[in-house]
């Protein structure tokens, strides 16, 4: 049996003497897609800060690869909301795809030879090669969200982890970055997503978390067809039936 | 057309010309940061918060601008310190910090019953009567910052544009933040002789925000703020000269005139294009 990319055991943690998730027990194994689902504030940013070693627990136990997240840190690589990148920064999109790799290069040291290359071929697997010269003011909201995700992808990291990355983005971008999550989930990356998008998770991903201030159900997406899964994700703000899977890709 | 000539036969006009130059340069190399980042308003109140520094550097009769550096740079790293540990707006940590400390220095200043001449200086700024050492050592200072901010230079770039990304990548985010208060408050401690507390801000903010008008990536934003720091600097020095006006005031004046133009050009170029 392989080492679990991701397991975390009776995790709480919070901000501010205000716990946001409780008990979190998860394993993610090497290779799995896996959809973080939620109300906002149900602790789905927080699960993935705690991963990416950006909070610390209160309580329990994180480890990446058998290790702190911190000795990991080379090996993930974090999609942020975008509400917290300064998009009116005068930066060329090649410059942002580069920064992916800024944590390996060192102090005072310029892109390795052959990193132009790989930013340009992160930009095309996002179909954002176009963007290369842009300036990141000039982005739509669809085009940021593919120009995070080639950034992420040019790290080359073995754990994606992503905060709600359809954000702001028309259906066919979305479309667009699951295939790319999926495809990298079928090279072996481990890849966890939150997300709001029902329709979506059922479609591209093999399993769900469902979050409520803690994980309240897992395993197959299947589980989202099941009323009392969606109650105790949800409470009085159950997504409308509509929104699931086979009506929205059909 | 003036003799650009006639005034570079003086030592002081020389060395007033290569100190402008220099802080114009340091300035605008962190002002692009301080623009970017808007860190106007800490900007201003580092400079305030140099005042006392400078007061204690005269009291004990050693070099203003040590005595201002130590001052300004303590003064950015606990404004950081207290807005991360103290859960207020940085502005309200930066509004009492700022006038405290310039409290602080007024009343000290006030107990001081010789002559203040120098201290003067320090408060609206005295290019003129910048000495071989002080040139010396703004020049050391300088080099520092301007080499300092070109080795992290990328690093300083990804936790400003995005620090939650930067984070996650391993940066150390607070300590890269502190660096550039530092670079700032060391900044702003050479360019009190060139424009005093009170204008210093300008020389820190105007080139770089004439510069933002234009540049559309980072590297010509430093260019074009390098371009107006220097003929700011230059410009401001020689028409101080002939006009016989506050040199710190007209580099001032100089650098706002040439944010007003590059502003008119760009909206009229809009209007324009609309």
């Amino acid at each position: 049996m392989t080492e679990p990319a991701i397991l975390l055991r009776r995790v709480a943690a919070g901000y501010d003497g205000m716990l946001a998730i409780e008990g979190v027990d998860l394993e993610v194994r090497p290779g799995e897609l896996v959809a973080l689902v939620g109300a906002n504030g149900s602790g789905k940013s927080t699960l993935l800060k705690v991963i990416v070693g950006l909070l610390r627990p209160r309580h329990g136990d994180v480890r990446v690869f058998g290790g702190e997240p911190a000795a990991a840190r080379s090996r993930m690589s974090y999609l942020p909301q975008q509400e917290h990148v300064r998009w009116d920064f005068p930066l060329t999109v090649e410059s942002v795809v580069l920064m992916g790799r800024i944590g390996r290069l060192g102090v005072g040291r310029g892109p390795r030879r052959g990193d132009r290359d790989d930013a340009a071929a992160a930009l095309g697997r996002v179909d954002a090669e176009y963007l290369r010269r842009r300036a990141v003011t000039d982005l739509s909201g669809g085009e940021r969200q593919r120009v995070l995700l080639a950034r992420a992808l040019f790290a080359d990291p073995e754990i994606l982890l992503l905060d709600e990355p359809a954000t702001g983005v028309d259906p066919t971008t979305e479309e667009q970055l699951m295939g790319v999550l999926a495809e990298e989930a079928g090279r072996g990356r481990t890849v966890l997503v939150a997300t709001h998008d029902l329709a979506s998770v059922m479609a591209h991903f093999q399993r769900v978390v469902c979050m409520n201030h803690g994980i309240v159900a897992q395993g197959d997406v299947s589980i989202l067809r099941d009323d009392a899964v969606l109650r105790a994700t949800y409470g009085g703000h159950r997504p409308e039936p509509s929104l699931m899977a086979d009506e929205h890709h059909a | 057309m003036p003799d650009l000539v006639e005034p570079l036969t003086y030592a002081f006009v020389q060395r007033a010309l290569i100190g402008a130059t220099l802080v114009g340069v340091v300035c605008a190399c962190v002002g692009v940061f301080v623009v970017l980042r808007g860190l106007a308003f800490l900007g201003d109140a580092v400079a305030h918060i140099a005042f006392p520094g400078v007061v204690v550097a005269f009291m004990a009769k050693t070099d203003l601008v040590i005595g201002g550096s130590i001052a300004a740079v303590a003064g950015a790293l606990a404004i950081g310190l207290v807005g991360r540990r103290s859960g207020l707006r940085e502005d309200t940590i930066i509004g009492v910090v700022f006038s405290g400390m310039f409290a602080l220095g007024v009343v000290l200043f006030s107990s001081i019953r010789t002559y203040t001449g120098d201290l003067l200086g320090a408060l609206l700024g005295d290019v003129l009567g910048i000495s071989n050492e002080q040139l010396f050592l703004a020049a050391g200072t300088a080099a520092i910052v301007i080499a300092v901010l070109f080795l992290v230079w990328k690093e300083i770039v990804f936790v400003s544009f995005d620090p939650t990304g930067a984070a996650a990548a391993g940066l150390p985010v607070t300590r890269y933040d502190s660096l550039l208060l530092v670079l700032v408050g060391l900044a702003i401690a050479i360019s009190i002789q060139i424009v005093g507390v009170v204008l210093v801000v300008a020389l820190l903010v105007t080139p770089a925000a004439t510069a933002r008008l234009l540049a559309r990536t980072l590297r010509h934003m430093l260019a074009f703020a390098l371009l107006f720091a220097v003929i700011s600097a230059l410009a401001g020095i020689y028409a101080s000269y002939y006009l016989n006006t506050a040199s710190g005031g007209t580099i001032v004046l100089v650098a706002t005139a040439l944010f007003v133009v590059v502003w008119v050009i760009r909206a009229l170029a809009r209007d324009r294009a609309a």
